[in-house]
């Protein structure tokens, strides 16, 4: 399964994201073989709708899951409609290898 | 005659709606012309409250068009999404997935133009209404309400606009506050602006800023100062430097405030502030002419 982690920066040790629509980067995390891969999120300076555009280009990946601080109304709806599933994470500022260390155990 | 006089002002609560329907009312009765009033203020429209014996005479539904998908003829190429400003469209091809984020979409109609199916159908969404008012023989109030959550207010205002074109002699616009694109779609063709502002570091803060719209736009204006004795002398300072004409001045009251929010004009309420709006008229009269 694909799971996306909100980051900051394009490496395990940046900080996770809170934003879901505006984050910097996407952590692509690979549960079968342990792999990552970041992609930048080209929508994020975007005047509106960062959030359907976000949730647009993680559908697209074939992701089932995303680790995000907050999703905006219209990305959630969005998320929900393609049956994407939403993990709000409250922990304050850990990295992206944290969140991942979590998912696995 | 056709004479554009719009009310606005760089901070909100500064008395835009007060002089708005004191001058209308002030101008219908001395003056043997038709006068109309209109609330830009699509937000939240409230010159009605001043004039409890209005009577409705016309309501009109505004629309914008959006674009609704036709799936048998979509291929989820992605086209459409791709040319919207506005992210009002999602296509995932792999999923054969389509949605229209009808709040988001601006009506520019390149989704139209982009499409190479002619998938796509144009649908009309309600943005809001506009109401139109008799309030004296030669008095009428037009104004804009915009849907409660619809982000179309420019759109609804550039409407409203159309509605009341040349329907009187003057008009005299609300406008919202800020400085923003609702701000500017009312001012933009006024053939004079009235910035109401109060002598305080915030109203001069942001009178300033609609001062900078009006000269970039090259729109003739001239600063009227409500609340009068409040504050600071910044604001003076910064006139005198400018040379920008002082329209009037009505002196802070708190009377004025009750009256005000108990929904009376203060011609009918206040003399004291009479002579400051007859002031205020005839300058503006000498402008018409």
């Amino acid at each position: 399964m694909k799971i996306i982690i909100t980051s900051t920066g394009n490496t395990l040790d940046a900080e996770f994201d809170q934003r879901f629509g505006r984050a910097g980067w996407y952590c692509v995390f690979n549960t079968e073989d342990g792999t990552t891969e970041f992609i930048e999120n080209e929508n994020k300076d975007r005047q509106g709708g960062a959030g359907t555009k976000a949730a647009e280009q993680v559908a697209a990946l074939g992701v089932e899951k995303v680790i995000s601080g907050h999703f905006g109304p219209k990305a959630e709806d969005l998320l929900n409609k393609l049956s994407v599933q939403m993990v709000i994470l409250h922990e304050q500022n850990p990295t992206v290898q944290e969140v991942i260390d979590q998912i696995k155990n | 005659m056709n004479f554009k006089i719009t009310v606005a002002s760089g901070k909100g609560g500064t008395g835009k709606t007060t002089v708005s329907v004191n001058l209308a009312y002030l101008l219908s009765k001395e003056l043997d012309l038709d006068i109309q009033l209109v609330d830009c203020d699509v937000e939240e429209p409230n010159s009605t409250i001043f004039f409890p014996k209005k009577c409705i005479k016309e309501t009109e539904t505004c629309f914008k068009q959006v674009p609704e998908i036709d799936i048998e003829k979509c291929t989820f190429c992605g086209k459409c999404a791709e040319y919207c400003e506005f992210s009002a469209i999602t296509i995932i091809q792999k999923l054969e997935f389509q949605e229209i984020h009808s709040d988001l979409c601006h009506s520019c109609g390149a989704c139209f133009i982009a499409c190479p199916n002619n998938a796509i159908i144009e649908k009309q969404k309600s943005i809001g209404v506009i109401q139109n008012y008799k309030i004296r023989e030669n008095l009428n109030l037009v104004e804009g309400r915009l849907e409660i959550g619809s982000p179309m207010q420019t759109m609804l205002i550039s409407q409203l606009k159309d509605y009341v074109d040349g329907d009187a002699h003057i008009t005299v616009f609300d406008s919202p506050p800020g400085t923003s694109c609702p701000m500017v779609e009312t001012v933009s063709d006024a053939d004079f602006v009235i910035l109401v502002t109060e002598p305080t570091p915030f109203g001069l803060y942001d009178l300033k800023l609609a001062i900078d719209v009006l000269k970039e736009i090259n729109i003739p204006f001239g600063v009227f100062i409500n609340k009068a004795g409040l504050g600071d002398t910044l604001l003076y300072d910064y006139l005198n430097q400018e040379k920008i004409a002082i329209l009037g001045e009505v002196p802070f009251d708190r009377s004025y405030a009750s009256k005000y929010a108990e929904g009376n004009l203060l011609d009918t309420t206040l003399e004291k502030v009479k002579p400051h709006y007859q002031n205020l008229m005839r300058t503006l009269i000498n402008k018409l002419d």
